[in-house]
């Protein structure tokens, strides 16, 4: 009898750490979700020594697969496009949204590789418990020069915290394309945009860029 | 405090003339700045980036951060004048303290030792200065070999130059020796921020303008500024 009521609390207690542990990821804290996932991605970066050799199909795919999860596509790809995100419809919203992704991955996938052997300094949030929009502060610490800030702008969502702009020594990444895409938007349309942005992420397909180092 | 304060009001009229309202209004000399610009980039491409490449190359990490490390220490002299003349007395002390320490035990500047005990590192020039005065940036510049700018920036580059203690150095081939190891460190340092800027911007001229007017803003308040108004907002009044 009390055999078989220990089991059950034994179960029970299994079931609830098994839980315990799935519930951080969720709603990990968001200062504390952005440290664990770059320590993570710094490490397996380091580890890795095909991408180490310069391997940037390996390590697109390690950002794709450990960093992309937390990111809010289309929020990113909305705010870089201000008012001219409404004269898209619901299919080239899709579109968009596929190729500024893929280009972002790139950009950060380069940035993260720049800066991974150096060390970071997460710095304490500075937020209310009950904040839904906050921004998660990081610097890279470098010899002999200035720490670079950078700034995760997080929003919570009901799967976690998610961030929709990056901001390096200040530059917002949103803020950055925002010029650009307007440009093209205005000089060709929707249409024109997702020309450039495509035709952008197929030359780097092709390694124009990537193998210059 | 007179000419501080003249100067920063011509810097003032200089910002607010020459705004057209055509393209960006942030940029009026647009076709010229892209000119210089490409020609900037070719010279860069013939000259400065194979030679930082060589240099990253051919030097061992250790030896490039000691160099760094030492025109640090040299900069930090006048990063230090800058923020006593932005009133932040406790930062413009903390600079030369690392002058102090780096200088001497840190053998020449070569070691940084003032990080570790707590001086933290600063970025500050005289455009920075003059915008903590309230000096708008004025027009958007592209400067030959120089690069971006803006009109404060541009002379506040002048008086950064002018002061620069590397142009007291003699003999004359000393100091351009040191001159050019300076610019080569600079260049290799920035080597992988423009491996980004070639992947990421669709038009290179404007990604780059934008990210360095942000920048600067962004250095001018010493990575706090102050919300910007919507810059949707400037879209909306600009002709199509």
């Amino acid at each position: 009898m009390s055999m078989r009521r220990s089991l059950v609390k034994a179960l029970a207690a299994v079931v609830a750490l098994g839980f315990a542990q799935l519930a951080p990821a969720q709603d990990a804290a968001p200062d504390q979700l952005v440290k664990t996932v770059t320590l993570e991605v710094v490490e397996l970066i380091a580890k890795d020594k095909e991408i180490k050799a310069g391997n940037r199909t390996k390590l697109v795919q390690l950002i794709d697969a450990k960093v992309l999860p937390h990111f809010n596509f289309s929020a990113m790809t909305a705010l870089a496009m201000g008012q001219s995100w409404n004269k898209a419809n619901p299919e080239q919203k899709k579109r968009l949204t596929e190729e500024f992704r893929t280009l972002l991955v790139r950009t950060y996938a380069s940035a993260l590789a720049a800066y991974s052997e150096q060390k970071f300094d997460f710095r304490p949030l500075r937020a209310k418990p009950t904040d839904t929009e906050v921004t998660v502060q990081v610097r890279v610490l470098q010899p002999g020069a200035q720490p670079v800030p950078i700034d995760y702008s997080m929003e919570k969502t009901a799967a976690g915290w998610k961030v929709y702009d990056v901001s390096v020594g200040g530059v917002s990444l949103v803020a950055n394309y925002r010029t650009e895409f307007n440009n093209a938007v205005r000089e060709s349309g929707i249409d024109g945009l997702l020309k450039n942005l495509s035709a952008k992420n197929r030359s780097l397909d092709a390694g124009g860029v990537a193998d210059k180092k | 405090m007179m000419p501080r304060l003249a100067l920063a009001a011509l810097i003032g009229v200089l910002a607010g003339c020459a705004s057209t309202g055509e393209r960006d209004p942030r940029d009026p000399f647009e076709p010229l700045n892209r000119g210089i610009y490409r020609f900037n980039d070719t010279v860069d491409q013939a000259i400065a980036r194979p030679v930082a490449r060589g240099y990253v190359r051919a030097v061992p990490v250790e030896i490039r951060d000691r160099v760094r490390n030492f025109f640090g220490n040299i900069g930090d002299v006048f990063i230090g004048v800058n923020n006593f003349l932005q009133g932040k007395f406790e930062d413009g002390v903390s600079d030369w303290a690392r002058v102090a320490f780096n200088s001497t035990v840190g053998l020449l500047g070569i070691h940084d030792i003032a990080t570790d005990m707590g001086y933290e590192k600063h970025n500050e020039d005289f455009g920075q200065t003059f915008g903590r005065w309230g000096a708008r940036p004025g027009p958007y510049l592209v400067l030959p070999i120089l690069g971006s700018s803006t009109v404060r920036d541009g002379i506040g580059t002048g008086i950064d130059l002018y002061t620069d203690p590397l142009t007291e150095v003699r003999p004359y081939h000393l100091e351009y020796g040191l001159v050019g190891l300076r610019l080569t460190q600079t260049r290799a340092d920035l080597l992988d921020a423009s491996r980004i800027l070639e992947e990421a911007a669709l038009d290179k001229y404007i990604f780059q303008r934008d990210a360095y007017l942000q920048r600067r803003r962004s250095l001018v308040y010493d990575g706090r500024p102050p919300r910007e108004k919507d810059p949707e907002d400037v879209d909306e009044k600009k002709p199509r």
